[in-house]
């Protein structure tokens, strides 16, 4: 099998913020009922964290589960692991109305790395992004420029915008342009 | 003369001196200067010539309600024209040109103008240019285009950059003076989220100028312990040089940030979105309408004393005040205490002034009374003024010398912010001002004030600081915050006698006189205008800001207004507020097109979708074709051939041997539930639910009213799983339609949908070839046997984890492999490698287009626009006739729908061999009842076939199926005609053997 080939090929950029797409990450989307204790117990122990709240992302070491919806979570799992964690997710919930599939490569990510990450993303996003409202931990699907993207920090000064992959060039430009200019106060 | 003075001039560096250029001339200014103070201090009075008359000009405002003082700056890249003198800041080697006279500032031929200015009067062009009616077109309309406008729009691209950035408040102040930065401190001090805005450089608005303290020091200290104090709370966000452009529903507030001189970007539109704006924009002061206030060195009495004392211009060496009010009288008292001489104040009002009046006379100041300047007198300059009395017609009594004028009609509060939004003003006689209405707030979402006014009246600063403290309070109400118990600065009050209501100086001055009393400076619009107006029967004020230009200029009306619609007023016999005011719109300033741009310029002007292929195509010879956002390859050009040769090729290339292309952009849906079947049977017109597993089925969709909109290929992955493949444009517009019905129509069915369209690179390799490619590859079965026409294989290709459909839009033998998308370039290498043997070739869509079109298959967008049923292209066979539901069957049963003489689908055969052109319509005989020539089909896609050597086409045409050899004609765009004969759709292969082998 060859090695995979990101929608970036990694690039990076430097200015008010790091800027790097992130490594080949394994993507699941699961659609169910999201209040059913089973699912709940067999996403909990993929992930090894607790399920998400509304609007949360529960982050593990390696994986993690993304609130996209009131019936739709996104999984992350490491790469190499995703057809194992796909394999191991559709068993478990084999009796179940739910939808699984390995979405990996639908979609970039790119993360920010420094103090100025709310910045950057102010200068994109009409979504709130004062700390209050938008803590670490927080899923925020919103707009970046003219296309959907999402967004997250994992803590004050590491965040990360997930994109589709077709629109991931346009995304990178968009983040390093708005990096290169001065800070917002 | 105008001149630098020592030792004045707080907002000025004199240690850094800047050199910048005035029409070619090298000119000296410091850090802190504005253009206008700049040029001031060099005594260039005269600035510019008016619009209309071409009037010499000279400044007569300090702040953005500036008329005159527009100039071409920079150029090329960062050419900017219309730029207010009194708001650009002066930097090192700026380049600026006067505007609108020929061939110079001093000489302008223009002029002429003002000499026929008799016959120029109000609705001149509408009077002059109506008869006779073809000239309109021809004549004037070009030579009134020629002189229009003030300044040259740019040629070059813009060398700047741009850009937007959001925020969210709880309160936005708009305005950085005493009454703003008070209400931002009380608000952020009781917890409140604050940002301000003040639109000049610096904090402290008037109060530097015109206050002697507050708290009882100077009131630079005190504004600047309270910048310090704002901008050390973690909560407050304080922005200089932005300006609020408006405010619209919902607390959003568009403001422009002018950032310093660097690499970034020049402008910066900041998007707020506030739950409460405070707006804190103080008042413009109005001119005095008496003949020759146009004159440079007639100026507003408050920017007289701005230029002397924050940048130390003296405009004139002897200043004659002309005032309704006491405010005016600082203006003397500022001058008298920089060395220089007022020989009068000439104040209508009989009574005088309060214990600024006092002051004056104290230093010896001569106060003349009930009195008016008659005319001024000067050519490019103020030479000298007659004075009279107010109450009179205009005798002259005196004439003083002097080369500066400093008048003052009165002060209007910028009430713009407040009415953008719905807030309504009162008119307040005492104050000869209009002013908010508390009774009727602009108001938010919830129905609740949401914009408060602070100090927006003509009042004194101790009650403007009041009014901020008040609407700061009820600002933190509204929030559901406790306020904090900041208090107001202490004030040295003031006797003062009230503002007089004169609209022209004198009160009875005759027509001579009023046709040289200007309104609005820049449009040329007089007192004798507006009154010539209401006599020709103009009673609105909007009828007659439009009629005469009133406030049409570029500083939209923030001078002229006011005394505008007095005057109207007054010659209606109607009181001011009767009268009204025109509307309040956004923007407050004029805004840069870049700003509203952002960063949506050059490789960000649109985003452009990539699939996983882009970067090879674009190694390859690529001729790109947009569709939708996607880029797709059109065709790949080879050594000097030319987009034809290279579409004709890639088309022979496929036909006999073998050929790849990138489909990834097709949409990918995945169905799956228990009821998937059924929601399909549902959406699609035809059957899915009875579809096996392992298999494939051409579908189409249609909308309510029953007209075709997507079609493509559904597999069956799984009992309760398939796949639905879109059009490229259709991927979003069908997930969400399919999302909205089981949303809100079936919710009841369990079926769930996910758009894995970007999942896959999607690689179509077609061609008798094809097998032998995949073949060679390894790994899968492909043989007829294993992998049947319509029908789909999972498994490992050249050890890539591949999803093969047997589908074909060629009528070649074609497969399409479906791969994650980070494997997509791996795939197609390999394909590429595998297929030299047989002289593989990429392909783009046009030949993608040329052979579906010689196999008869339909193209959405092509075939379809929206008012086309599957059944007027023969697609019959795709309706299914058992179900007893899909979307659009009740719409196709309607009796337009059914009717026998709709445009059905043909193929067409040109006589001659031709290209049919596109979009061509067939004409039959007669006319209709508009006396056109009757139409009986058109074409719908027309390619030249490389393989049938000949034009070939599609169309819709009435009875068409029934018409079978038939010749219709299609006239050309310049007369000729084309003629065709009506033929089978299907051009090739009609028994379709090639695709099941």
């Amino acid at each position: 099998m060859s090695d995979p080939q990101t929608a970036l090929g990694g690039q990076t950029a430097s200015g008010l913020v790091e800027l790097s797409e992130a490594t080949p990450r394994g993507m699941i989307s699961l659609r169910g009922d999201l209040n059913d204790a089973t699912l709940k117990s067999s996403v909990e122990k993929l992930t090894g964290t607790e399920f998400p709240g509304i609007g949360q992302v529960s982050a593990g070491q390696q994986s993690a589960a993304c609130w996209m919806s009131p019936d739709e979570l996104m999984i992350f799992v490491s790469h190499q692991e995703r057809y194992e964690a796909l394999t191991a997710l559709r068993d478990t919930l084999t009796n179940q109305h739910v939808l699984i599939e390995d979405m990996s490569d639908a979609r970039a990510i790119i993360c920010l790395k420094g103090d100025l990450c709310r910045d950057v993303l102010g200068k994109l996003t009409p979504a709130d992004l004062r700390a209050s409202i938008l803590p670490p931990g927080r899923l925020r699907r919103t707009r970046l420029g003219q296309v959907p993207a999402a967004f997250w920090f994992r803590d004050e000064t590491k965040a990360e915008v997930l994109c589709f992959r077709s629109v991931a060039k346009y995304v990178f430009d968009l983040l390093e342009m708005a990096s290169s200019g001065p800070p917002l106060r | 003369m105008s001149a630098r003075l020592d030792a004045i001039g707080h907002r000025i560096d004199r240690s850094k001196p800047l050199y910048f250029s005035f029409n070619g001339k090298r000119l000296k200014g410091y850090e802190g200067d504005t253009l206008a103070s700049a040029l001031l201090a060099n005594d260039q009075m005269l600035v510019g010539r008016s619009f209309k008359y071409h009037r010499p000009r000279g400044i007569v405002t300090s702040g953005p309600e500036e008329p005159n003082a527009l100039f071409n700056l920079g150029e090329g890249g960062t050419f900017e024209p219309n730029a207010r003198a009194t708001t650009v800041r002066l930097s090192e080697g700026l380049a600026v040109r006067s505007q609108n006279h020929w061939p110079s500032l001093e000489f302008d031929v223009g002029a002429i103008n003002a000499r026929l200015s008799r016959f120029l009067p109000a609705g001149f062009y509408y009077k002059m240019f109506i008869h006779p009616r073809p000239f309109w077109k021809h004549i004037y309309e070009p030579f009134i285009r020629q002189s229009a406008g003030l300044g040259k729009a740019p040629v070059d691209r813009d060398a700047d950059r741009y850009e937007h950035a959001y925020a969210h408040t709880d309160v936005l102040v708009v305005g950085g003076g005493i009454a703003g930065l008070h209400a931002a401190r009380l608000a952020a001090s009781a917890g409140a989220d604050v940002m301000l805005v003040e639109q000049s450089n610096d904090l402290g608005g008037r109060s530097i100028v015109d206050l002697a303290s507050l708290d009882g020091n100077a009131p630079g200290d005190w504004v600047a312990e309270t910048a310090r104090a704002l901008t050390s709370m973690p909560n407050v966000t304080v922005k200089t040089a932005t300006v609020a452009s408006g405010i619209y529903d919902h607390g959003y507030v568009l403001a422009e940030e002018t950032l310093p001189a660097s690499n970034g970007p020049r402008h910066r539109l900041l998007r707020v979105r506030t739950k409460s704006a405070i707006v804190a924009t103080g008042a413009i002061e109005r001119p005095l309408s008496f003949a020759g206030n146009d004159l440079p060195g007639v100026m507003l009495a408050s920017a007289v004393r701005d230029y002397l004392l924050d940048y130390g211009v003296s405009v004139g060496d002897r200043t004659v005040i002309v005032a309704n009010n006491d405010d005016a009288y600082r203006t003397a008292l500022a001058l008298i205490d920089a060395g220089l001489s007022v020989p009068a104040i000439i104040d209508a009002r009989s009574d005088g002034a309060g214990s600024l009046g006092d002051e004056a006379r104290a230093r010896g100041i001569r106060i003349e009374t009930g009195s008016a300047i008659a005319k001024v007198k000067g050519t490019k300059r103020v030479e000298s003024v007659s004075i009279c009395h107010q109450a009179g017609e205009g005798a002259v009594i005196d004439d003083i010398s002097c080369d500066c004028v400093a008048m003052s009609g009165g002060w209007s509060p910028a009430v713009h912010l407040w009415s953008h939004c719905g807030g309504k003003l009162l008119w307040n006689d005492g104050a000869v001002a209009f002013e908010p209405g508390p009774s009727r707030p602009p108001t938010g979402a919830n129905g609740t004030q949401n914009v408060f006014a602070a100090g927006l009246s003509v009042a004194s600063p101790a009650d403007c600081l009041t009014s901020a403290h008040d609407a700061a309070l009820a600002a933190c109400k509204a929030l559901n915050i406790d306020p904090s118990s900041v208090s107001a600065p202490s004030v040295e009050a003031e006797t003062t006698q009230p503002t007089s209501a004169v609209w022209t100086m004198p009160h009875g001055a005759g027509p001579d006189l009023r046709e040289k009393m200007w309104l609005d400076f820049q449009n040329d619009v007089k007192v004798s205008d507006v009154q010539l107006a209401a006599q020709e029967g103009f009673e609105s004020v909007e009828h007659v800001k439009r009629y005469t230009t009133l406030g049409m200029a570029t500083d939209q009306g923030k001078l002229s207004n006011i005394n505008g619609l007095a005057i109207l007023s007054k010659e209606l016999d109607k009181p001011i507020p009767d009268v009204g005011t025109t509307t309040f719109r956004p923007p407050y300033q004029p805004l840069t097109m870049g700003s509203i741009g952002g960063e949506a310029r050059a490789h960000l002007f649109q985003p452009i979708r990539h699939t996983p292929l882009h970067g090879w195509h674009d190694e390859n010879g690529v001729m790109w074709e947009p569709v939708g956002h996607w880029r797709r390859p059109y065709a790949f050009l080879q050594n000097a051939e030319t987009v034809e040769e290279a579409v004709a090729r890639e088309v022979r290339t496929v036909r006999s041997s073998v050929g790849l292309l990138d489909a990834s952009t097709l949409g990918k849906l995945i169905v799956k539930g228990p009821d998937a079947g059924k929601f399909l049977d549902l959406i699609y017109t035809n059957m899915m639910s009875t579809l096996k597993v392992g298999r494939c089925r051409y579908g189409l969709m249609c909308s309510e009213n029953g007209f075709l909109m997507d079609d493509g290929v559904v597999a069956r992955l799984a009992e309760d799983t398939f796949l639905c493949h879109t059009t490229s444009g259709g991927a979003d517009r069908i997930h969400a339609h399919l999302e909205e019905w089981l949303q809100t129509e079936w919710w009841d069915l369990k079926a769930w949908v996910l758009n894995a369209t970007e999942q896959y690179a999607q690689i179509a390799v077609v061609g008798p070839k094809a097998r032998k490619v995949l073949e060679a590859l390894g790994g899968l079965d492909v043989s007829r046997e294993a992998l049947p026409f319509m029908g789909w294989v999972e498994g490992s290709l050249a050890g890539l984890p591949v999803r093969i459909f047997r589908i074909s839009f060629s009528g070649e033998l074609s497969y399409e492999i479906a791969v994650p998308a980070n494997l997509g370039h791996a795939l197609w290498s390999r394909l590429m490698d595998a297929g030299q043997a047989h002289g593989i070739s990429p392909y783009g869509t046009e030949a993608l287009h040329i052979m579906r079109a010689e196999k008869g298959f339909i193209m959405i967008g092509d075939e379809t626009d929206g008012t086309v049923t599957p059944q007027d292209l023969g697609l019959h066979w795709a309706i299914s006739k058992k179900k007893e539901d899909f979307i659009g069957k009740r719409g196709q049963m309607r009796s337009h729908m059914m009717a026998e003489d709709r445009w059905r689908l043909v193929g067409l055969e040109t006589v001659d061999g031709s290209v049919l052109p596109d979009g061509a319509y067939a004409t039959g005989a007669g006319q209709t009842e508009n006396g056109q020539r009757k139409m009986i089909g058109r074409v719908t896609s027309t390619y030249l076939s490389p393989t049938l050597e000949r034009g070939i086409a599609m169309g819709l045409v009435e009875h068409g199926p029934e018409r079978m050899g038939e010749i219709l004609e299609f006239p050309k765009i310049g007369g000729e005609s084309v003629r065709a004969k009506i033929v089978d759709p299907v051009f090739y292969d009609p028994e379709g053997k090639r695709q099941d082998v």
